[in-house]
């Protein structure tokens, strides 16, 4: 079922797939309580792969655990439960072993003013993570004016004594892909790489990272609460709520036509949709530290609330039976007791 | 009578070595009960003409032409008058300004501070006004006790709006007001802010990079750039059928989930708007016109009327629109 374009020819030849670039399986982050809450299940049992060559687009409201996944993925954060794996190997964490995955699956931060040093310059900036990684090496200058071109900063020469102030929105994004792209990473994880820029400058982000797939082969998991993003680059899309995903598959599937009633919802307020009438979820999603018992979604679901859920005769288990966790690939799409009647 | 009206605006802002003309010539006017939006990328002006209404620019800003609240003019205002109208005649709800509550005090206490200033309530009666002020904007009551860090982002931007309606009035201007919160959040405030427009008269100015979010609210929308409008129009309009090349890039670039077109091909616009102390010759969008002609470098066009009761700058408009 999933699609992955370096993999489509090899698999067709009857040859065993290889196995995802980048995976999760089982994943469960918690954070421990502090103050009399209880502990944040953040991440709370996810499976999710990214192939070579593919690009996954993760997205749910805010606070549902993108970020925290992505960042156990880069083995920023230790799972309490389950695994990474990369290229089918689970990730190693003692220090070097982990230095050397960062080299390999890179995080791209949205920038505009977080991730850059208003101190540094562009080349400092770019050659920051090579100068970690390998050190001070001859050529650096030539791999960070490569890098910098790569970015889309023509001709980087004339990029590299400014400072980020005096850098547009897309090109200080630009800048931070640069950072990325200079340690010829094999995954890049990008955490809402175009949330606060202009359209018109999303759009020619969103572009670089397609030609960069299609140059370099790279695979990416983006982070984001844009599903139009989904739409313009990703191959298979993910979404997540209340620290699972709760529907996957490809971006024509999934956003063309949505199954968990999450999706539905989400899709039905974006301001340009046709899909009938908007239905504004009531309220922020809940809380981490309390999630509801069987379908965590019950308490704002709207199947449930219409009485849809009650003349099916599964109200009952969307109030007490977890729905489960979606595999990684293959078939079960919604993570829902109604999507799965009607599968 | 008309709410606003703004007549040849002119913002220009003291630099290093001269000026940088930020708006240079908008007029607009609102009618009581309408949405106007006004679209285009950052550092197009935007936020300059929304600060302009209030007079709330920086010391460095030069201001030009005239701006009526309700007839008065309010360049011309002295201090006492103008601070009157800054809450109740018309009010703010600035970029990023949940960022902006003070993190030591009771939201509740934060809301009660303009109608305290202002008398538009008998003291015995405020901590009621500010409960009523929560319900509207979609808070129970017991959240004036909480502290800024107690909220979510959408749920602050609810008491950043529940403070601009505070001494109820007949203007408000939203600068940015949904960028930044999730589509889900996004569509409660809008629906909140529909609400409050339509059932109450206000009049709304309504800022957004977001060409989707304005069409789907506004009546009619503006489009700025480089400190012009160079488009305007019935909102759906323009969003569906721009007659400005700019605005139909920012149109184009908005993905249409389901649309084949927009599928693997994320539309942007190369390039970056000029700055404002280095603007090009001619039409100040050439040098990123798909369209441009060589005589677009010898006039700098004007807002020429389009059939349907739309403007656009753009001298392929006049060409086909004989005077
Ligand atoms: N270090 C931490 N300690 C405790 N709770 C945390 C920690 N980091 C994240 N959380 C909680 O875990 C949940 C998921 O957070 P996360 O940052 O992954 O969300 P997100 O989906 O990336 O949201 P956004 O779209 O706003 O970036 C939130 O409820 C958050 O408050
Ligand atoms: N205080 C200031 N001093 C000098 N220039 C400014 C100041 N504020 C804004 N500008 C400039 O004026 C132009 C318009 O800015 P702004 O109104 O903030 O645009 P927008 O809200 O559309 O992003 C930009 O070029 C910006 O850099
Ligand atoms: S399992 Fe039930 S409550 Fe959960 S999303 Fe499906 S219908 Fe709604
Ligand atoms: S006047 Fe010329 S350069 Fe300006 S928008 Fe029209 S075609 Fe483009
Ligand atoms: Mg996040
Ligand atoms: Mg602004």
């Amino acid at each position: 079922m999933t699609v992955r374009l370096q993999n489509e020819g090899a698999e067709a030849a009857g040859e065993t797939a290889a196995p995802p670039v980048l995976a999760a399986a089982g994943l469960r982050v918690a954070f421990p309580g502090r103050g009399g809450r209880g502990t944040a299940r953040a991440v709370d049992g996810v499976d999710l792969e990214v192939g070579a060559g593919e690009i996954v687009a993760l997205v749910g409201e805010s606070g549902c655990g993108k970020s925290t996944l992505a960042r156990a993925l880069l083995g920023l954060v230790r799972p309490t439960e389950g695994r990474v794996l990369f290229s089918g190997e689970p990730l190693d964490y003692r220090s070097r072993a982990l230095k050397r995955y960062r080299h390999r699956v890179q995080l791209v931060q949205q920038d505009p003013s977080g991730s850059l040093n208003p101190r540094h310059t562009v080349y400092e900036a770019v050659a920051e993570g090579l100068r970690i990684h390998e050190g001070a090496t001859a050529e650096e200058e030539r791999r960070v004016a490569d890098a910098l071109s790569r970015a889309g900063l023509r001709p980087p020469e004339r990029f590299f004594t400014r400072y980020p102030h005096e850098l547009s929105g897309g090109q200080r994004q630009r800048v931070v892909i640069a950072g990325a792209l200079i340690l010829d990473p094999e995954v890049i994880v990008a955490d809402e790489p175009v949330a606060s820029l202009d359209a018109s400058v999303r759009g020619e982000i969103l572009r670089l990272i397609l030609d960069l797939r299609a140059e370099l082969g790279l695979s990416a998991l983006v982070v984001t609460h844009d599903l139009g993003l989904a739409w313009n680059i990703a191959d298979r899309v993910a979404v997540m709520y209340l620290g699972r995903v709760v529907e996957v598959g490809t971006v024509e599937e999934v956003l063309s036509e949505p199954r968990h009633p999450y999706t539905r919802a989400l899709l039905s307020v974006l301001p340009e949709s046709d899909a009938g009438e908007p239905v504004v979820l009531a309220g922020e999603p809940p809380d981490p530290t309390r999630i509801p018992s069987g379908c965590r979604f019950h308490a704002r679901c709207p199947v449930l609330a219409s009485g849809e859920a009650e003349r099916e005769g599964i109200a009952d288990r969307c109030r007490t039976e977890d729905p489960g966790i979606l595999p990684a690939s293959g078939g079960d799409r919604a993570a829902c007791h109604h999507a799965r009647l009607h599968g | 009578m008309t709410l606003l009206e703004v007549e040849d605006l002119t913002v220009s802002y003291r630099i290093a070595g001269g000026e940088a003309p930020a708006v240079r010539g908008v007029s607009f006017s609102l009618e009581p009960g309408s949405k106007l939006g006004v679209a285009g990328e950052s550092g197009c002006g935007k936020s300059t003409v929304a600060l302009a209404l209030l007079r709330l620019l920086p010391k460095t800003a030069r201001i030009g032409g005239t701006i009526r609240v309700d007839g008065e003019d309010v360049l011309g205002m002295r201090w006492g008058r103008l601070r009157a109208v800054r809450w109740a005649g018309a009010s703010i709800v600035f970029q990023g300004a949940m960022h902006s509550l003070n993190a030591v005090r009771r939201v509740g206490d934060q809301i009660a501070e303009p109608i305290l200033l202002h008398g538009t309530a008998p003291r015995a009666e405020v901590p009621e006004r500010v409960g009523s002020l929560l319900e509207r904007v979609g808070l129970p009551r017991w959240r004036a006790r909480s502290y800024p860090h107690e909220l979510s982002g959408g749920q602050r931007q609810r008491v950043m709006i529940a403070m601009a309606l505070a001494c109820e009035p007949k203007l408000i201007v939203a600068d940015e007001p949904t960028t930044a919160l999730d589509v889900m959040i996004q569509a409660q405030i809008l629906r909140l802010i529909d609400d409050l427009v339509g059932g109450q008269g206000i009049g709304m100015l309504m800022i957004s990079h977001d060409l989707a979010v304005l069409a789907d609210t506004c009546d009619r929308l503006a489009v700025m750039y480089a400190g012009r409008i160079v488009e305007e129009g019935p909102a759906a309009a323009v969003v569906a059928d721009a007659r400005h090349p700019y605005g139909a890039a920012l149109s184009a670039a908005f993905p249409r989930i389901g649309d084949p077109a927009s599928r693997r091909a994320p539309r942007g616009l190369p390039g970056d708007p000029p700055d404002p102390a280095d603007l090009p010759v001619g039409c100040s969008f050439r040098p990123r016109c798909p369209v441009a002609e060589e005589r677009c470098a010898e006039v700098d066009p004007v807002l020429y009327p389009v059939p349907g009761g739309r403007s656009a700058a753009c001298i392929k408009v006049r060409a086909e629109e004989p005077a």
